[in-house]
């Protein structure tokens, strides 16, 4: 079997007298789409956050291609080519889409404008941004220096992802993409996903959504009570199944109790 | 549960409400969405029809005289408006702009004068002294986590002690300068253009007007200035170091409001530590005026210019009708009003 790409050991992260991550274990292998379910509180987000940075782990241990790595900030995860998108995007609403899929890593200009007058090379980013956009099918949107906070629910997730499909290099983190979504732009969202995961990049998926779940994951990570309970192939186990073990009315197969 | 509904029935539903909420909205909607696009649009439109109108009024006021007379008024407070604008893009305020520049221009008449430190060399710390006060400003908010108001509120009163303390509440006199810092007045010295007669001071306001037009625009900073303001949780996730943006920002301001503290030397033609009591709120009003979003954000660096510009432009024609000055003040707050009502407009199309 290949070795997974990103592993996480024994994680733990207390908030005062509040265990988050209670000695959680994580695995993502290359080029899958792991979904990451478990109910209300159950440390799915925490345990996510410390894998992309957002939080720092008071034990425990992440790798990433074997190596060690700790993340400081998302920037420090970033760097490393792990990107996330946050269920609030992350996205400035009155900035554009090039703008801001360029959000703190902006092209300059070559030359002296660039160099001394810290000049942007705004048509090398739009460009960049265009074609990033419709490689994912997303080129409805016509103009690449439209505010974001014209554009629709499914076209912002879809920029976000945009963004992330562009600079991830490793890994992706998706929270909730389609939790504010109607169902024509889940759809779209969930076509981007498997989109992105054909070019080989592994996916995080944090939801809510079985069907969206059980449609786009090869593996799923249910977590309760700060832990990983089990992993289980969506070929092998029903939606039912799923919500039973993340509720803890039933015990998957091999798990004490 | 069902994913994918019968496509047809789908698309067909989601049309016909797109047309029909099309046709519901019409002119109304288009102008909202082009001052969205270009919210400085509004202090054009103000700032054309006032010229307009007073023009109609008094027949002197379209003289090259008179409107240069009006950039000679407006100079001060107009690069205060640009620091101001810069802090207020960030989603913050900041009150002591005013009271940093009278203060600064204190310490630049009593570094020349008192301690007899060559001028340049005293313009130099003056400089210096805006960017410390800026980053005095700018900790207070990134690094003790207050609101830009309450700070800003704390330093005004400080800054405001600071200038009575260093200037013993004595003005420079214009003779004094004259005779041994002349360089503190080079913003008063004027000069002709066609007609038109127009002052260093004058000149410096446009050029800070245009760099920061420049940086706010075309550079990563100023994309980073306006992402901070307009949601600074997003800005931080998308990896931008949001506190050191605001420092950034406040030093910046400090430094303009030094500027403006030389400029506003050559405008008095003396160092007084009373002048400019009111330029706070006039700086404020020039910016709110000018388009920019108190919410942060959103508002080209050039409304503040015009909106200053509108604010001379009321107080000259008015003037020059014959008109009680108590008008000009109350033209003034319909105008704020009007320019706040208006961006509040605006902003609603993201919801």
């Amino acid at each position: 079997m290949t070795e997974p790409l990103l592993t996480a050991r024994n994680i733990v992260k207390r908030y005062g007298r509040v265990t988050a991550i209670d000695h959680a274990d994580f695995d993502l292998y290359p080029g899958e789409i792991l979904a990451v379910i478990g109910d209300n509180g159950a440390g799915k987000s925490s345990l996510i956050k410390a894998v992309s940075g957002a939080v720092q782990p008071d034990e425990g241990e992440i790798r990433l291609n074997g190596k060690p790595v700790s993340f400081d900030s998302p920037l420090a995860a970033r760097k490393a080519g792990i990107e996330t998108v946050y269920q609030t995007l992350a996205l400035s609403p009155a900035l554009s889409i090039s703008d801001n899929m360029f959000m703190g890593r902006e092209i300059r200009r070559p030359g002296i404008m660039g160099k001394w007058f810290g000049m942007l090379d705004k048509p090398a980013m739009d460009k960049f941004a265009r074609d990033k956009l419709s490689e994912l099918g997303l080129m409805t949107i016509q103009n690449i220096s439209q505010p974001v906070e014209t554009l629709s629910g499914g076209q912002r997730q879809g920029v976000a992802v945009a963004r992330a499909a562009a600079f991830g290099s490793r890994v992706i983190i998706l929270d909730e993409p389609t939790a504010a979504l109607g169902v024509k732009e889940s759809r779209r969202v969930l076509d981007l996903i498997l989109d992105v995961k054909s070019r080989g990049i592994p996916i995080v998926l944090i939801s809510h959504n079985m069907p969206h779940v059980f449609e786009v994951a090869d593996r799923i990570h249910i977590h309760r009570l700060g832990k990983r309970l089990c992993v289980i192939n969506p070929k092998e186990h029903t939606m039912s199944d799923a919500v039973a073990y993340m509720t803890g009315a039933k015990l998957p197969d091999g798990v004490a109790a | 549960m069902s994913d994918a509904p019968d496509p047809v029935v789908e698309r067909n539903s989601s049309e016909t409400v797109a047309s029909f909420e099309h046709h519901s909205r019409g002119l109304l909607d288009r102008v909202q969405h082009f001052l969205h696009r270009f919210p400085t649009m509004v202090p054009v439109i103000v700032l054309v029809l006032s010229l307009i109108a007073f023009g109609l009024i008094s027949p002197n006021f379209f003289s090259a005289f008179n409107l240069s007379l009006i950039m000679q008024q407006v100079a001060v407070v107009g690069t205060l408006a640009a620091a101001q604008s810069l802090v207020i893009l960030t989603a913050g305020i900041d009150l002591s702009v005013g009271a940093v520049m009278v203060m600064i221009s204190v310490v630049m008449g009593r570094l020349s004068l008192d301690l007899g430190i060559p001028v340049p060399i005293a313009i130099v710390l003056g400089m210096g002294c805006g960017l410390l006060t800026g980053a005095l400003n700018g900790m207070l908010v990134t690094r003790l986590k207050l609101p830009p108001f309450i700070t800003t509120l704390g330093t005004w009163n400080i800054f405001l002690a600071l200038n009575y303390y260093l200037s013993g509440r004595e003005t420079i006199r214009s003779q004094t300068l004259d005779a041994e810092a002349p360089l503190l007045k080079f913003f008063g010295e004027r000069f002709n253009l066609g007609g038109a007669v127009l002052t260093y001071g004058v000149v410096l306001m446009l050029i800070v007007f245009i760099v920061l037009w420049y940086a706010l625009n075309k550079t990563a900073w100023g994309r980073r200035v306006y992402a901070v303001g307009d949601d600074p949780e997003a800005a931080a996730l998308a990896g931008i170091q949001t506190k050191r943006v605001l420092l950034s920002v406040y030093m910046a301001a400090g430094f303009i409001c030094a500027l403006a503290a030389w400029s506003s030397i050559g405008r008095v033609g003396s160092v007084s530590p009373t002048s400019f009591f009111e330029a706070n709120l006039e700086s404020i009003t020039a910016v709110v005026i000018g388009g920019i979003s108190l919410f942060g954000g959103r508002g080209s660096i050039m409304g503040p210019l015009i909106g200053a510009l509108i604010v001379g432009v009321f107080n000259s024609g008015l003037r020059l009708a014959g008109v009680d000055v108590l008008w000009q003040l109350f033209a003034t707050g319909w105008l704020i009003i009007v320019a706040v009502a208006v961006d509040q407009w605006i902003r609603k199309i993201s919801s």
